[in-house]
């Protein structure tokens, strides 16, 4: 066995992990709630080991793709002939998303201890989304890649609909409905672009050949690349298919919201890079002007809608769509140094709003209240949360020494190089980004204390070390950006129709 | 020399139905329940027996009757079919009725018409085959005739299921008149080498032909029965009309529309493309409005059907080699289909013999009531759905897959487009199961072993062809190879 051989068991135990316990848990008695935590726990920092592992185990100047593994799964049946197989394989892209779904996956775990009702559920579903997650992240087959994309999007509609809050039927049935109907079009798109590529095989390294060498044909790629990104773009809350994203992640428990807003969207965003830019490049760059349109638009009326909200969830919902929209552009732009920073706001995104919405999670367990007017000046009995929020916050507005710089640094740049104008209404919205986060501060953290809220505790020691964990990588990526920039840029440089 | 040794599983079939309906007459006071089991071991005897037939020379009765491997596949699912209602029945049964020794007989004869349907290589066979089918189940949906629901269901269904039997046998009289013979391969060859001016005759026949087929599968506009039969029939009779006796309507198409049909397929692919997009879109339309659980199924299995039909219109679009791969994955469908919809009747069944409630809202809490039907339910509806980890993600993947061509994007697209509208409907009972407490004091109870072992092992099946599909899809493949002839010019089907 060599040594990548074995790296590719690391990725299979990885995928295997949270799929295992989800099995182990189903055999859990529904009574033995502290065992389902403690199972999901272990699991969890297994999890965020392995991520840890992967993302540091890969070879900056090695391959493009590491850590390869492939067993055949459907073989020279019917019209498979290479057919279908296993195929996970981590690029600098994947090792940064995968760190993420460690990290985010890890804090979630322990935001859930709270959950009281049906624990042993909640956690089999949460472990079947980040199952998916971490599938489609490493899979290099199309079947597969969205036999997880689908996985993921699957549990959302119980866990939202069983432990949600405000509205929760409406946002999670909308929610539903609105991924699974961007997955259909992602459908349409596979059956047209594995009949066209004709080769009988799902493979995607192969596929993406065809794209490369004009199998699929440049008028092909020119339908089809829009179903891939719009079905894809649904779930990267790319507007105006955003309008899940703040009802669903108002309706959704804390847990969940994390690990959606801080790693489900990233989904879209990653499959755009998978099945768009890879799959499809000639199609790429004849749609990639409209994707541009499309996430100024979200960066700014994201911005905008969260500058009226009154509500913590739709503020981190609307600044979502926002942030979202950065990425976008950055896709868009199509050169190395954009795309690099789409990447980088992925995580950098993830990590934040996760602790965002671990902070609005902890307020309303105790409050059962999310409205903005009816606080005041919590930074008297709560000053941690004021801390960890406000640093949440800044990382938000782009603080340099916070991960957020440095991810919205590399877009405007990479914009200013292609679309100028464009270019200069990404940082219009940043600056609204500062107004909406400032607002919010000066209404909740300062201004006069409201007496009902003096029984109001500060965070618990589960959610410090969780917001810990987050807050440390946030940091990581602000000061030593090294790392990050090196893995996802050398991956960047790789795809096809990325200028330099 | 007539070889007689081929009907070998269908003499098992059929003796134990005579013996079943003989033990009653002889112990009237027999246990209903130890009937079921009987019956039971009779399709346990069926499926080993017709596992000796599997891989082996092709059979042949004067050309009427072939068992190859299309037929054994057939065969197995039949009797699978024939296993799993007979143990569903036992206890629903038992309760019911004080006779149910013809119940049990003529579940297994029309298990063995079913056979016949994809065994028939000419047209009275097939149609024989098809009425033997269709009488077993006139009397199976109004079994209980103490029901009036019931009842009332078996004589629509005898109605219309009588004036599309007309339909077909004039079709298939014109057909005669045209080609002047019944056997598939005479009638493939006549349509063929045909002078012109048959064509309109030819195009009337297919059309019957179609409307006749499609009745038995419940294809729109010829659905209408399905709903009240599906409700008014006892349950497990329900899962055996959604189950054999569409697959056993698809067995027959199949081998009809691949071996006679295939020379002219200029003159019906339309037809059937049309059926397909009405078929899945009616279904799926109108089940979002059911409040009671079995026609909802009605529908979402009509919608199934459109689905099917699909691969259908991809024979005639296509050469043989997309015959022969849509059809492998249509049968790898049917095969996660049967077992998906066994799965939702066996979780129904026990939970109807405990409620006697089959709304809908009566599904109400489940998930606090009996976390274990609540989750084969679910893992059922998902997988109808094309969710993955269950059957129909793979298996759909597959059919739609294997379907697509140029010709055909808009169907493909339209199917993709009917399945994400029949999610919302899922949901809907999904809802009713997680999302509220049980009413009316409800509380936890047990399921019977039988019933319960049988919902699990069929949930096993459901996971493992969606996680591991190509054992299934390798034995599908192997069931049509004797169908399509793959090594002829695909030139064939350019039609006059």
């Amino acid at each position: 066995m060599t040594f990548d051989e074995r790296q590719g068991y690391v990725v299979l135990a990885t995928l295997a992990a949270p799929l295992l316990a989800m099995v182990l848990l189903f055999f859990v008695p529904g009574s033995k709630k502290m065992l389902a935590r403690y199972i999901s726990l272990g699991f969890a920092t297994i999890m965020l080991g392995l991520s840890v592992y992967i993302f540091v185990a890969y070879q900056v100047h090695g391959g493009d793709i590491q850590m390869e593994l492939r067993w055949g799964w459907v073989q020279n049946v019917s019209f498979l002939k290479d057919g279908i197989s296993l195929h996970l394989g981590i690029d600098g892209i994947s090792a940064l998303m995968t760190l993420l779904t460690g990290v985010v996956a890890f804090a979630g775990t322990l935001v859930a201890w709270k959950i009281d009702f049906r624990t042993k559920d909640f956690y089999i579903l949460y472990w079947m989304l980040i199952g998916g997650v971490y599938g489609t992240f490493f899979s290099l087959d199309l079947f597969f890649f969205f036999f997880f994309y689908e996985l993921a999007v699957v549990p959302l509609y119980m866990l939202i609909g069983i432990w949600g809050s405000t509205r929760k039927e409406y946002g999670a049935i909308k929610l539903t409905l609105m991924l699974v109907g961007g997955s259909a079009l992602i459908w349409i798109g596979i059956f047209a672009t594995v009949h066209q590529a004709g080769l009988g095989t799902f493979d995607l390294p192969a596929l993406w050949k065809a794209g490369a060498d004009g199998t699929l044909t440049p008028e092909f790629q020119k339908i089809f690349f829009p179903f891939f990104v719009v079905g894809c773009g649904v779930l990267a809350a790319m507007w105006p298919l955003h309008t899940w994203s703040p009802d669903g992640h108002m309706a959704a428990p804390t847990a969940v919201s994390m690990v959606h807003a801080g790693v489900l969207m990233k989904l879209g965003a990653f499959g755009i890079i998978r099945l768009g830019i890879q799959l499809m490049p000639i199609g790429a760059s004849f749609w990639m002007p409209g994707l541009m349109v499309l996430g100024v638009i979200g960066a700014l009326y994201g911005a905008t809608a969260a500058l009226t909200q009154r509500d913590f969830k739709l503020i981190s919902g609307y600044s979502s769509v926002s942030h979202m929209g950065y990425v976008l552009m950055g896709l868009a732009t199509l050169n190395q140094i954009g795309v690099t920073g789409a990447v980088l706001q992925m995580f950098s995104h993830g990590v934040m709003t996760a602790l965002v919405f671990l902070m609005i999670g902890a307020l309303y367990d105790q409050a059962h209240t999310r409205d903005l007017k009816d606080f005041g000046g919590l930074g008297k009995v709560m000053p941690m949360w004021v801390i960890f929020y406000t640093i949440a916050g800044l990382a938000n507005v782009g603080l340099p020494g916070l991960s957020g710089f440095t991810a919205e640094f590399h877009i405007f740049v990479g914009t200013f190089q292609t679309y100028p104008v464009f270019g200069a209404l990404a940082i219009f919205a940043a600056a609204l980004a500062a107004a909406y986060m400032l607002r919010m501060f000066s209404i909740v953290f300062f201004g006069p204390f409201n007496p009902r809220w003096s029984s109001l505790r500060d965070i618990t020691p589960l959610e410090t070390v969780s917001g810990g964990l987050l807050i440390g990588a946030m940091l990581a990526m602000g000061i030593w950006w090294a790392p990050f920039i090196d893995r996802v840029g050398h991956t960047v440089t790789l795809l096809p129709g990325v200028t330099g | 020399m007539r070889d007689y040794t081929i009907f070998i599983p269908e003499y098992v079939a059929a003796g134990s139905a005579v013996a079943i309906v003989a033990i009653e007459l002889i112990w009237p006071r027999f246990r209903k329940d130890a009937l079921a089991y009987l019956t039971a071991i009779a399709a346990l005897g069926w499926f080993v027996a017709s596992l000796f037939f599997v891989g082996k020379t092709p059979g042949d009765f004067q050309g009427l009757i072939r068992t190859d491997n299309f037929t054994s596949f057939f065969r197995l699912l039949g009797s699978g079919i024939v296993f799993v209602v007979a143990l569903m029945s036992a206890t629903y049964m038992r309760e019911r009725t004080k006779a149910a020794a013809e119940y049990y007989g003529l579940l297994l004869i029309a298990g063995v018409a079913m056979v016949y349907m994809a065994a028939a290589r000419e047209l009275i066979t097939a149609y024989i085959s098809l009425e033997l089918l269709s009488f077993s189940l006139y009397i199976l949906v109004g079994y209980l005739k103490r029901d009036n629901l019931s009842s009332e269901a078996s004589l629509k269904y005898i109605l219309l299921g009588a004036f599309s039997s007309a339909m077909l046998l004039y079709g298939l009289s014109i057909l005669y008149g045209v080609t002047g013979t019944t056997s598939y391969d005479g009638v493939a060859q006549a349509l063929a080498t045909r002078a012109g001016t048959t064509d309109s005759a030819v195009v009337v026949s297919l059309m019957l032909v179609l409307a006749g087929v499609g009745f038995k599968v419940s294809a729109a506009p010829f659905h209408m029965w399905a709903p009240d039969a599906y409700e008014g029939a006892p349950l497990p009779i329900t899962a055996f009309l959604s189950t054999a006796s569409k697959a056993a309507g698809f067995a027959l198409i199949v081998r009809l529309f691949s071996a006679a049909f295939q020379t002219n397929a200029v003159e019906w692919r339309w037809a059937v493309a049309i059926l397909a997009a009405l078929t899945m879109t009616a279904g799926n339309l109108i089940a979002i409005q059911q409040t009671s659980m079995k026609r909802l199924v009605a529908y979402s299995s009509i919608g199934q059907v459109g689905y099917m039909l699909v691969v259908i219109a991809a024979m005639g679009y296509g050469d043989a080699k997309v015959g022969h791969d849509a059809t492998a994955a249509l049968l790898l469908h049917i095969t996660g289909y049967v077992v998906s919809t066994l799965a939702l009747f066996a979780a129904l069944t026990a939970y109807y013999n405990k409620t006697g409630n089959d709304s809908i809202k009566g599904l109400r809490g489940l998930a606090e009531t009996q976390p274990f039907l609540a989750v084969v339910i679910t893992a059922s509806l998902f997988s109808f759905a094309g969710l993955p980890f269950f059957a129909g993600f793979a298996t759909k993947l597959f059919m739609f897959q294997a379907s697509t061509s140029h010709a055909l994007m808009w169907l493909i697209g339209l199917a993709v487009l009917n399945s994400f509208i029949s999610l919302y409907y899922y949901l809907m009972v999904i809802r009713q199961i997680y999302l509220f407490g049980p009413e009316g004091g409800l509380t936890r109870f047990r399921v019977s072993p039988v019933l319960g072992a049988v919902a699990g092992a069929l949930l096993l099946g459901m996971l493992f062809i969606g996680i591991y599909p190509a054992p299934a899809f390798r034995g599908a493949e192997r069931a049509v190879n004797p169908l399509f002839d793959l090594s002829a010019p695909p030139a064939q089907i350019a039609g006059k």
